[in-house]
């Protein structure tokens, strides 16, 4: 066979972009018959957004899409996919909990239908489970709702492998493992392995390097949008592979311009939690005028963590401890942060609002002042702070946020990976801000996907699986040593 | 087998019919004079109408919106079925086929613009009233003598409103339960993500479900007029939450596409009987709204109770 007719799909520096976030920045990526390609790289790596693209529902900005040789980029949708044999399985399920496994299986194949549509379907998709997953214990009329996680998991990834009249060529399997125990996962592995030996091919997102390194022909390394590795999975080992993942420019600036150096344990205790999993694992600690990071992958339990102590503060529980007022920023400002028909000034206010009441009324006057001292402190771009909060940008709603918790009596501060989606710009403003807070006694509980705001840290934590499995001093702290941890051991 | 009749699946779907059953049971042990066939009748044959536009309801509620213009809509179409129907049959089909085709284009503006539901039917509402208005300013009008036929056929030992009620459940329920499309669309409702990421058209899937709804809304206008054989512009108004609680008391759930067209049959045939056994029980007219609510309340607060256990 020549090399065009081995060739499923090519992708030719294909880009793709979210506003200012470039999510694809230019990826090539090739897949052949019969290969399975294993897809590595941290969060926000733009993983996800290729396999959106590859499964049509993204549209690529520009590039160029060959299936099977065939330049297909400007017709390529959802439809077209399917029709070349193309299917993925996404991270978050795409099974509708309301139908039985067999209806389940039927939105997926167009041609099933007229008499008797139940029982085939419900026959395809029951052979397919028995094949891969021996043992599965999930009959065809169950509603998916009832069903477990774990074997939701399972009927997504069956029926992605179940064909009616179009031939199959390419599943994608976007962490496919998350939510399946160890036989399973390793039923699903050897079956990936076997139909890959008969021809079909294979791409395997995944977080368990193990899983990666072990089953997958090819490995290609994704970073900040690009394909920055690829190579026979061969060649690679664990350390190799990390190394690939890894930030290889050190921050230097962000370590020059830290100077301050903190004894730990010199100040008292502010909050003490305890973390997920046997009552033997580390504790949360956190020292007054500490910024403590909390990485590790993305929810793997850093934001129960923080809703947890938030919890704890606000009904006066005793465990976690917490000693002091707090205040949560929130990560998803659209829903969980900003007021939409409020105005900046009240926004800002809210949390503020029992130490501005006059005569049971709020004090407009008093909001205003609020609103006006915080515009110059944080520098909010804006003509007026009466403006309704969504005539700001981004990055100054974001702001807003910030001086809602700072502007409050609040000792601790909780953090939620705020700084998602914001410019470069605004994000050190914010790190000076957060440290000089610190210095003056704030502590800060923070939970961040990236890497770099780390370094702002005196003190990291690392979660996986809602446990904490390392705890890193400031000086000890590399993104080797992050990812190291964030994986598990043994696939 | 005692486990399967006392798990939280089978307790949900039998909730409605076991309702009913005790409903029926309670009108039976005060008025028993009730019990017979003529009684049934009297006491059934609004649940026609009531019925059609639950289902009407339900098939809005399937893809996660809310019709809150069907009682209004209910009474243009009787409206249009006691004039224009029955002095001039063409020009009346057209202007209900006309009807059920705006529906049809409600369901594609709400899914085109995104706007919610609520909002634009209860803007509708007016219109379909203002409407109705403008073609029987006054109550009146005549229902055609073929709609009036159905609406009074006499069948044998069964009273011919429960005959409907099952044709109607049943129907329904093959070609939104068992039918292979029937699948998607309640899937549209489920999640309707997954169901744009296997290739089906969402828009599609709305207007199918708005018209099916207009449909029932017309049927549900017809047979109201078989059975007063005049009309009004306010004739249906109580019908819009008639229909809601109906799909409720069903079985059915705001989102998620849960719903039973059967169970949707005997909530609206419930809710018909609340009004009769208040009665019976000698209640003023001014209270059963009330005492309705009541017994609503209590059938939602038994289902709530078994959600729970399941979770």
């Amino acid at each position: 066979m020549n090399t065009s007719e081995r060739n499923i799909v090519t992708l030719e520096n294909v880009e793709k972009h979210f506003g200012a976030v470039r999510a694809l920045d230019g990826v090539e990526l090739r897949v052949d018959t019969g290969e399975c390609l294993g897809l590595v790289g941290h969060n926000g790596a733009g993983k996800s957004t290729l396999m959106n693209v590859l499964a049509g529902t993204l549209d690529a900005d520009r590039g160029v899409l060959r299936i099977h040789g065939e330049n297909l980029t400007a017709r390529y949708s959802v439809g077209t996919a399917n029709e070349n044999g193309i299917r993925c399985v996404f991270q978050e399920l795409s099974l509708c909990p309301n139908l039985t496994v067999a209806e389940n299986a039927r939105i997926f194949h167009p041609s099933l239908t007229g008499w008797g549509w139940k029982r085939r379907a419900g026959r395809m998709i029951r052979d397919k489970l028995d094949e891969i997953f021996p043992g599965h214990g999930i009959s065809a009329d169950d509603v998916v709702g009832d069903l477990s996680i774990g074997k939701r998991q399972m009927v997504e990834i069956a029926r992605a492998f179940t064909t009616t009249d179009a031939p199959l060529h390419l599943v994608i399997l976007d962490e496919p493992t998350s939510s399946l125990d160890a036989v399973t996962a390793k039923q699903l592995l050897d079956f990936a392995r076997k139909v890959v030996g008969k021809g079909l091919s294979c791409i395997l997102i995944s977080h368990v390097l193990g899983e990666v390194l072990e089953y997958a022909d090819q490995i290609v390394v994704m970073k900040d949008g690009l394909v920055v590795a690829a190579k026979p999975g061969a060649e690679f080992d664990r350390n190799s592979l990390v190394a690939a993942m890894g930030n290889v420019v050190e921050m230097d600036e962000i370590k020059a311009h830290e100077a301050r150096e903190m004894v730990r344990g010199a100040t008292l205790i502010v909050v003490e939690a305890q973390s997920g999993g046997d009552s033997g694992a580390t504790p949360l600690i956190a020292h007054k005028g500490e910024i403590i990071g909390l990485a590790g992958l993305a929810s793997h339990g850093q934001t129960d963590m923080l809703l947890r102590i938030y919890d704890a503060a606000m009904r006066g529980r005793k465990s976690p401890r917490v000693d002091g007022p707090v205040a949560l920023v929130a990560g998803d400002r659209v829903t969980d942060g900003v007021f939409h028909l409020w105005s900046i000034a009240q926004n800002i206010g809210v949390r503020s609002l029992p130490g501005m009441v006059k005569r049971g009324l709020i004090d407009p006057l008093a909001e205003a002042a609020m609103g006006a001292e915080w515009q110059s402190r944080i520098k909010i771009k804006t003509p007026d702070m009466n403006d309704n909060i969504l005539s700001l940008s981004g990055g100054n709603q974001q702001k807003a946020l910030f001086a809602r918790a700072l502007a409050s009596e609040a000792e601790i501060i909780l953090m939620d990976d705020p700084m998602r989606g914001v410019d470069v710009g605004t994000k050190l403003e914010v790190y000076d801000l957060i440290r000089d807070e610190a210095e003056k006694g704030r502590t800060f509980l923070w939970y961040t996907t990236e890497m770099d705001e780390l370094n702002n840290c005196d003190h990291t934590y690392v979660f996986r699986d809602g446990a904490i499995v390392a705890d890193l001093p400031r000086d000890e702290l590399t993104e080797e040593k992050i990812l190291h941890s964030s994986f598990k051991e043994s696939a | 087998m005692v486990a399967y009749l006392t798990s939280p699946r089978f307790l949900r779907a039998a909730l409605p019919a076991a309702s009913f059953i005790i409903l029926l049971a309670a009108i039976f042990y005060v008025q028993p004079r009730a019990m017979s066939y003529f009684g049934m009748n009297l006491m059934l044959q609004y649940t026609v109408p009531i019925a059609l536009a639950t289902i009407a309801q339900m098939f809005i509620i399937t893809v996660n919106d809310l019709d809150l213009s069907i009682g209004a809509f209910v009474g243009l179409t009787a409206c249009i079925g006691a004039t224009l129907l029955a002095d001039t049959p063409i020009l009346g089909f057209l202007a209900l086929a006309a009807c059920i085709a705006a529906y049809a284009a409600l369901g594609a503006l709400i899914h085109w613009r995104n706007l919610p539901s609520i909002v634009v039917t209860l803007g509708m509402s007016f219109v379909w009233l203002g409407i109705a208005v403008l073609i029987l300013p006054t109550p009146g009008g005549t229902a055609p003598g073929w709609v009036k036929a159905i609406m009074s056929l006499k069948v044998p030992y069964v009273p011919f409103p429960i005959i409907a009620a099952i044709v109607i459940g049943v129907v329904v329920h093959l070609v939104l339960m068992t039918s292979s499309y029937g699948a998607v669309l309640r899937g549209a409702g489920g999640n309707p993500k997954a169901i744009g990421r296997a290739g089906w058209s969402l828009l599609k899937t709305k207007m199918v479900m708005f018209g099916a709804a207009g449909f029932f809304g017309v049927l549900s206008g017809l047979s109201l007029i078989g059975l007063t054989s005049a009309a009004d512009a306010h004739i249906a108004d109580r019908y819009t939450l008639y229909a809601i609680a109906g799909v409720i008391l069903g079985g059915g759930e705001f989102v998620g596409g849960r719903v039973s067209p059967i169970g949707a049959v005997i909530g609206a045939l419930t809710l018909a009987l609340t009004g009769s056994f208040l009665t019976f029980l000698r209640i003023s007219p001014d209270w059963q709204i009330g005492a309705q609510g009541g017994i609503l309340i209590l059938v939602l607060a038994l289902r709530a109770l078994i959600n729970r256990r399941e979770a």
